[in-house]
């Protein structure tokens, strides 16, 4: 638990670990915690784009709609979006990568130069092309997204596992016959965690950013989904009068990308000191 | 009559930083006549880095109010290391590995210096560089001027840094154990090749050093420092042949090879923090005296240019001390 | 140097190729039958088959890649579904007016974030320093589309001093096109007036697009610096007695772009990323509105030439970014024999 120490040393990081867990609490308890919960569904045509007040802290939106209430209820799409693509990336990725990086020839080469490929265009670009052929929504983005972002975990494992094989110990265990499953999975995986965590961390922060951006293009999230991205792209027809409109659901996203980039600066520095560059 | 290229006359440096005040240099006076050889020599922790970024004028962070004088050409340039002073002092800097540029070509790196501080065109500066570099033995003079530090080997880029040192026609070559970093075998061609260009341009040289051996090859007086304050000073025979102070007489009587490492010898250097009252060696010094703690001994003059800072200069060493 | 320029571009082939068969993939595989796509709802199976023929759609299913390749590799796209013209044609008209903003944006953000950057360093610890760590994270963290729509809001709608949608004023009107940057162009035509208009209009979205970079940039310069003033050679450069602002500017420099210049590989897949958002709130006629275009017209054609040319810039900015770096480091090209 050092890694928690360090964070705890250095405020910035602290301070985006601290605005995770209170995203994170925001999403458990947003039917709770939101004025109005049944917002995200219900249109209430007599109170369109009424100006912040005590009544809407953050306005209402073209359908009548409590904008604080939507961007609460937003949180938890925006965090089992990005939960689910990390998850799922992590699952194809750090198998892959750990495999690769055990063995090497010509299978490892062949996944080597997949992630290649796959890393050949920009996320965002490869995620539109995957997510429309697949079918438009939300379910569609996330698996283009988490097809887009399995490179990175498999690369990072990659990389680790290489480093770790030739390692003193590895040599040691295969030598009193363990297996390759048991050392991978008991030792290997282990020693990789922090770099899957730092990764994993940095990307929660960017596929919230690319998931807002496909939600904003009208391939993610459709109507009347609470999704921040979603509600930016709804403002757009009623500006310049309807400012509040897009300016706090974009604000939940700059926080909350905000918050994961921070950890995980943080956590990059505590996992490996030699990286500490960034703040020096 | 001249006046001398160098007097360091009473110089006090001072480190501060988180852990406290560190007095690195103390009341430390030495003097380089014109032509003259002045090795410095010291153990590493002994204040002889510091000396040496005062004279040159990049004392380190947390170390800008030193006390006492500088004087270059009569000139104080310790408080205003005055830009005039640059480059009239070439430096030889102690890893030719790291103390050039990678990603420049070597040439441009001296050309750059020659650019504020010497006189003349482009052309001419190439000119003299290209001769600087047949003096110095670099090979392909004229295609050395275009290559990348990368491209030479150690003992090149050490030749290069000498030819660096001398563009500016400097009334004073300063060296920084130019020879740590090489093998043997090239320690002993740079060290020859300093002594010929000593003797053919009747170089000023301050030469600072851990090692006895080196420094007897190329200078003729030394300073010998001990935790940031002069032992004893002199022609370098006399000193060697005759030390005075119980420090250099344990460091030469340990040390047939003559590095300076007291290793051998009870006790630690104190810590720049922490320094013991008086002499600061009385803590290690079998010929310690009540007195010694209470006072640091002034330097004494020996006659023959000799001076050294131990009352107890003439005791001699019980034989458990150099065992 | 040419044949460490030629070496990358051949280690940059084989991903590009699997691009392409990717996209081809992607194309026969998952919209189920193409031929029924293309066809509509409404074709009979005559029509269909008729199609297949047409299209290849009946030979085998290697042969088909055989041929998909053999197309993409001439520049054969196919014809969109949405306008019917070649898709290859509308990429060509459109791929300038992307490059010309991302290449603006590029380099606002270098010329902002290196000064940036390095001013930070120069005040370690300092007030700027730590502005520059703020910007740095923020700027990262921020959504382009959302950045662009403030901007809008505020300097459009609310001080109308900058235009807000388009690359030119339609009243003025597109210069004579030869680059199909407009910058250029109107320069090329004398065109003084298309130039202000054009660069005007280049303002919002190039500050919205140039964000990310600008926090990239200045954050690598700031560490590149501090870790090259660590040098001996600084210590030796100041001891034999170079210029203070020589010392920082150049000498110092040099040596962090040189980790700079490895971002900018990275940079431009973010850049192109946000391209597709920025140019379809500003209206840019570009790659990025011609995607989101085809998406809602569900033009895969289309979508899948877009994938494929940005990949092949995005290499090819790779190929630059590397040539740059041994050209600002004479020691990469020879590590890499």
């Amino acid at each position: 638990m050092t890694a928690l120490r360090h964070i705890f040393r250095d405020p910035v990081a602290a301070f985006g670990l601290l605005v995770v867990l209170f995203a994170v609490f925001v999403a458990i308890f947003a039917p709770w915690l939101a004025p109005y919960p049944d917002d995200a569904f219900e249109s209430h045509l007599l109170q369109r784009l009424r100006p912040p007040s005590m009544e809407f802290p953050f306005g209402t939106d073209n359908l009548g709609r409590d904008i604080l209430s939507r961007v609460i209820l937003g949180t938890r799409n925006a965090l089992v979006v990005a939960v689910s693509v990390v998850l799922a990336s992590m699952l194809i990725g750090v198998p892959l990568g750990l495999a690769a990086g055990w063995k090497e020839g010509w299978m490892s080469e062949v996944l080597m130069r997949v992630t290649d490929v796959f890393l050949a265009v920009p996320q965002l670009i490869l995620a539109l092309a995957l997510g429309q052929l697949i079918a438009p929504g939300i379910g569609a983005a996330m698996v283009a997204l988490a097809l887009t972002y399995w490179p990175f975990f498999a690369r990072t494992v990659f990389a680790e596992t290489r480093r770790l094989r030739g390692a003193l110990f590895v040599d040691a265990l295969a030598g009193i016959g363990a297996s390759p499953a048991r050392i991978l999975f008991l030792h290997v995986l282990p020693n990789a965690a922090p770099a899957i965590l730092v990764r994993a961390t940095i990307g929660m922060g960017f596929t919230i950013l690319t998931a807002a951006i496909l939600g904003f293009l009208g391939v993610g999230a459709a109507p009347p989904s609470p999704d921040w991205g979603l509600a930016v792209s709804e403002a757009r027809q009623h500006l310049p009068e309807a400012w509040w409109f897009p300016t706090f659901p974009g604000l939940a996203i700059l926080l909350l990308v905000l918050g994961f980039n921070l950890l995980g600066d943080g956590l990059r520095d505590a996992a490996d000191p030699r990286l500490r560059r960034s703040r020096r | 009559m001249s006046i001398p290229v160098l007097q360091v006359q009473g110089l006090d440096v001072e480190l501060r930083s988180e852990r406290g005040v560190a007095r690195i240099l103390q009341d430390v006076t030495f003097t380089i006549p014109r032509g003259g050889t002045v090795g410095i020599v010291g153990e590493s922790g002994c204040g002889k880095s510091t000396l040496l970024r005062a004279v040159l004028g990049i004392l380190p962070k947390g170390a800008e109010t030193p006390r006492g004088a500088i004087l270059f050409d009569g000139q104080d340039i310790l408080t205003d290391h005055a830009a005039s002073a640059r480059g009239r002092i070439g430096f030889v800097p102690q890893d030719p590995y790291l103390s050039l540029n990678p990603v420049f070509r070597a040439g441009d790196q001296i050309l750059e210096i020659m650019r504020r501080h010497a006189p003349g065109s482009r052309a001419d500066h190439k000119r003299k560089i290209v001769e600087l570099f047949r003096a110095v033995q670099l090979p392909d003079p004229e295609g050395a001027l275009r290559k990348y530090p990368h491209q030479f080997s150690g003992g090149q880029r050490q030749r290069l840094l000498i030819a660096a040192a001398l563009a500016c026609d400097p009334a004073l070559v300063v060296a920084d154990e130019p020879t740590t970093a090489l093998d043997v075998t090239t320690q002993r061609e740079i060290l020859a090749l300093l002594r010929r260009l000593v003797a053919e341009r009747g170089l000023s040289l301050l030469f600072v050093t851990h090692d006895f051996g080196v420094l007897a090859s190329v200078c003729q007086e030394v300073t010998v420092l001990y935790a940031g304050r002069v032992a004893e000073s002199g022609p370098v025979r006399a000193v060697l042949d005759t030390p005075r102070h119980p420090y250099t007489r344990m460091l030469l009587a340990c040390h047939p090879d003559r590095a300076a490492d007291l290793a051998g010898i009870p006790g630690t250097v104190p810590a720049a923090t922490a320094q013991p009252s008086g002499c600061r060696f009385h803590p290690r010094c079998p010929l310690a005296q009540p007195s010694c703690a209470a006072a640091a001994p002034p330097m004494q003059a020996l006659g023959e240019g000799r001076a050294v800072a131990c009352p107890w200069y003439e005791t001699p060493l019980p034989e458990t001390a150099l065992a | 140097m040419a044949f460490y320029i030629a070496r990358r571009l051949l280690l940059a082939l084989p991903a590009l190729l699997g691009l392409v068969f990717l996209t081809f993939v992607l194309s026969r595989v998952i919209p189920g039958d193409p031929a029924a796509t293309l066809a509509g709802d409404a074709a009979t199976p005559a029509q269909l088959a008729e199609i297949r023929a047409q299209y290849g759609l009946d030979r085998p299913i290697l042969e088909q890649a055989v041929i998909h390749v053999r197309q993409v590799l001439t520049g054969d796209f196919g014809r969109s579904v949405f306008s019917g013209r070649p898709v290859a044609e509308e990429i060509a008209q459109r791929l300038p007016a992307t490059l010309e903003l991302t290449f603006a944006a590029l380099l606002l953000s270098t010329l902002l974030g290196v000064p940036l950057g390095l001013v930070a360093a120069l005040n370690h610890n300092g007030p700027v320093d730590h502005l520059v760590r703020v910007l740095s994270v923020g700027g990262l963290a921020m959504a382009s589309f959302w950045l662009a729509i403030m901007l809008q809001l505020f300097f459009s709608m609310e001080l109308d001093i900058l235009p807000l949608r388009g690359r030119v004023d339609v009243e003025i009107g597109m210069p004579p096109l030869r680059t199909g940057l407009v910058l250029l162009d109107s320069l090329l035509a004398g065109r003084g007036d298309i130039f202000v208009d054009g660069a005007l209009h280049l303002v919002l979205p190039a500050v919205t697009l140039c964000l990310p970079g600008l926090a990239t940039i200045a954050r690598f310069t700031r560490s590149g610096v501090l870790e090259t003033l660590q040098k001996d050679f600084v210590l030796y450069a100041r001891a034999a007695g170079y210029g203070r602002v020589r010392l920082a500017a150049i000498y110092v420099l040099r040596n962090a772009v040189n980790m700079v210049v490895t971002q900018i590989g990275l940079l431009f897949g973010a850049l192109i990323s946000g391209a597709v958002a920025v140019e379809a709130i500003f209206d840019w006629p570009g790659l990025g509105t011609y995607a989101v275009q085809a998406i809602l017209s569900a033009d895969y054609k289309a979508l899948l030439a877009v994938t494929l040319v940005v990949g092949v810039v995005y290499a090819v900015v790779n190929v630059l970014v590397d040539v740059a770096q041994a050209l600002i480091d004479p020691r990469v090209a020879e590590d890499a024999r």
